[in-house]
């Protein structure tokens, strides 16, 4: 486990650390989600920790262990500087399933939360494409929570044409830059 | 005998029996039913401009309607296409041959592996690894075999650490003899296709004779291997070692310095460090951008560290350089191989303890003791005890990591793959605007999206 991270984020965020383990040489610190966006910009952007790379944003639903808030969001993070890995984990009620996203610090993190929204149905507040990723559009519930039976299927009944990914602002964008031989 | 000259009567007309209607009096889906109109006038969809005729199609079918398809034209790529390599969809709107606007949209081969390891034991889930990247299928065996052993806190005897070195690195270079191999095809030198994907073949014979499958291997156990390699591994391992780099040599020699390649490949699609790092980009893809990372390196296992080998850099992170990267790798991953072989110790293959790994057979038939875990282990699984661990490897296309959570049981409570095609296809979309229609197979192809890992 690396001393130096956890001393930096103590210094940082003191008590807002909720619990700190050593899982197999890996550190896991756990925070507020009000205050979860705050600790991987400060990841990131702090010269002494250096997490450059987001390797991997997932949940785990808690039901079965009887867990209190239901859902954790985790995120794995890497340093390439100091070799160092960080997960960072944040519990999430069942009410109200709502994280910040962190795309506007890594890009990495894009289809990662929305694979989350689509397995655990918990979302990320200020996500540019909230949308399903790995299920259809008329998939009903969230295959990986722990209540979803495994064998409950549904069925696709209309093609996607995936225009609910294109902003309006984007399309006049579009339109505008394009040159239109026929139209002149 | 009579003639007429004048027109027949409708009385003498000829009778004809009417054709039956094929729809049954109903017409087909986007067929209007207003009669083309007098005086030449067309219908009103047909009439319409190309715009009102989609609308009138996706009414139908209940759709939205594309305003940019009037100005721009919609290619869908996928879902089924050779160029594809597997199963997604990538949908462009192009202006003349540039690509405009590409969304990609996957999840046709989703399985939810997720969902399914939850409700198998921990040592039944290998099955499924192997359908994650099927063209390295044992590197997935040992990435999630590494990950429960990391859990349960053992080692594995050293010659098992061998063997996963010696079959990573073959799986390795039949990952990079796809990618190349396919990539090349697509674009239009089939001849490398035919070089490498007889090396290919060579290597899964070895893989046959090891594991009994070619291609889903499922050899990789937790403690060890499903059993030692045959006697006449070692010698099979060093024929190969001989054959292999004749292949990757001559698809050297016809591609490195082609200059249709080069035109086609070189600065199409480069990213910067920053990019591919921010993307969560790894392995191969990562390293043509000029970051040497590499699990094996940067956090050795199995002994990585003590073998003689180079992890090598590209500069532009480019279609060429992804091309160079990966047959150097090659020639690495070969050395590697080689290191091994030489230093191969005698020994089990599994770790010496029933719970995790079953007995042998002869225990199991003349002992009660032998014949008790054996059970145990097949009704009740392998006892991991309760924790979490992130574990990570280096797969075929960059860091393959396993996220694990246990409570303790026979079953796995979540286990979460971090596919590294996950994270290196996810900006196709926004990096494809501005290229040309046909650098999507060089693009796709080099970046080596594997459908089975990317949708689990």
């Amino acid at each position: 486990m690396a001393e130096f991270v956890l001393e930096n984020l103590r210094r940082r965020f003191g008590d807002a650390l909720q619990r700190v383990s050593d899982d197999h040489g890996d550190l896991t610190v756990w925070i507020g989600r009000d205050r979860v966006h705050e600790m991987l910009v400060h990841c990131k952007r702090d010269p002494e920790l250096d997490f450059c790379f987001c390797m991997d944003v997932t949940a785990v639903d808690y039901l079965s262990l009887g867990g209190d808030p239901r859902f954790a969001v985790v995120y794995h993070l890497y340093s390439l500087k100091t070799g160092k890995r960080i997960r960072v984990k944040t519990g999430v009620p069942e009410d109200d399933p709502v994280v910040d996203t962190a795309v506007d610090v890594w890009k990495a993190t894009d289809w990662f939360e929305r694979e989350v929204y689509d397995m655990f149905g918990i979302r990320f507040e200020g996500h540019p494409n909230m949308k399903r990723i790995l299920c259809h559009r008329d998939f009903q519930g969230h295959a990986l929570r722990k209540d979803y039976p495994a064998d409950l299927r549904w069925k696709l009944l209309r093609p996607d044409d995936l225009l609910d990914e294109i902003s309006t602002e984007e399309m006049q964008r579009i339109r505008a830059r394009v040159s239109h031989p026929i139209s002149e | 005998m009579v003639f007429k000259d004048a027109a027949l009567t409708p009385e003498e007309l000829p009778k004809t029996t009417p054709v039956p209607d094929p729809h049954g009096g109903r017409l087909p889906t986007g067929v209007s039913l207003e009669p083309l109109g007098v005086h030449g006038e067309l219908t009103s969809v047909a009439r319409g401009t190309a715009l009102e005729v989609e609308r009138h199609i996706v009414e139908e079918e209940g759709l939205s309607v594309d305003p940019l398809s009037e100005d721009l034209m919609v290619v869908n790529i996928g879902p089924s296409h050779p160029a594809m390599h597997g199963t997604f969809r990538l949908k462009c709107w192009l202006d003349g041959e540039t690509i405009v606007k590409a969304i990609p949209e996957i999840g046709y081969l989703h399985r939810c592996f997720e969902k399914m390891a939850e409700l198998h034991p921990w040592q039944e889930i290998f099955p499924y690894t192997d359908r994650l990247n099927y063209m390295s299928s044992f590197l997935n065996n040992v990435g999630y075999a590494m990950a429960v052993e990391k859990l349960l806190g053992i080692e594995i005897p050293k010659r098992a650490q061998r063997i996963r070195v010696i079959l990573g690195e073959l799986s390795r270079i039949m990952d990079h003899f796809v990618c190349v191999g396919t990539n090349l095809v697509d674009l239009g030198a089939l001849t490398n296709f035919w070089y490498l994907f007889r090396g290919r073949e060579e290597i899964y014979s070895l893989m046959e004779h090891v594991s009994g499958a070619r291609m889903m291997v499922a050899y990789g156990r937790i403690g060890g291997l499903m059993r030692d390699v045959h006697a006449g591994f070692e010698e099979e391992a060093r024929a190969l070692l001989k054959s292999l780099p004749r292949y990757i040599d001559d698809v050297d020699r016809l591609i490195t310095d082609n200059r249709i390649f080069i035109d086609r490949a070189r600065g199409v699609h480069a990213i910067s460090p920053e990019d591919a790092i921010d993307w969560g980009w790894t392995g191969p893809c990562l390293r043509a951008a000029g970051v040497a990372y590499d699990v094996r390196k940067a956090h050795p296992y199995y002994d990585y560290d003590k073998f003689e080998w180079q992890v090598p850099v590209g500069t532009t992170g480019d279609v060429y350089d992804r091309y160079l990267v990966r047959m150097e790798e090659m020639r690495q991953s070969l050395s590697i191989v080689e290191q091994a072989l030489d230093d191969l110790p005698d020994g089990p293959v599994n770790v010496d303890d029933w719970t995790i790994a079953p007995p042998p057979k002869d225990a199991v038939y003349n002992t009660i003791e032998g014949m008790v875990a054996h059970f145990k282990l097949t009704f009740e699984g392998v006892q991991v005890p309760a924790g979490e661990v992130y574990s990570y490897t280096e797969g075929g296309n960059g860091e393959l990591g396993f996220y694990i959570v246990s409570e303790g049981a026979g079953l796995p409570y979540r286990i979460h793959c971090r596919a590294p095609c996950f994270a290196i296809y996810q900006n196709i979309g926004q990096s494809l605007e501005g290229c040309m229609l046909s650098d999507i197979v060089a693009i796709v192809g080099s970046l080596n999206v594997i459908a089975g890992e990317l949708d689990r």
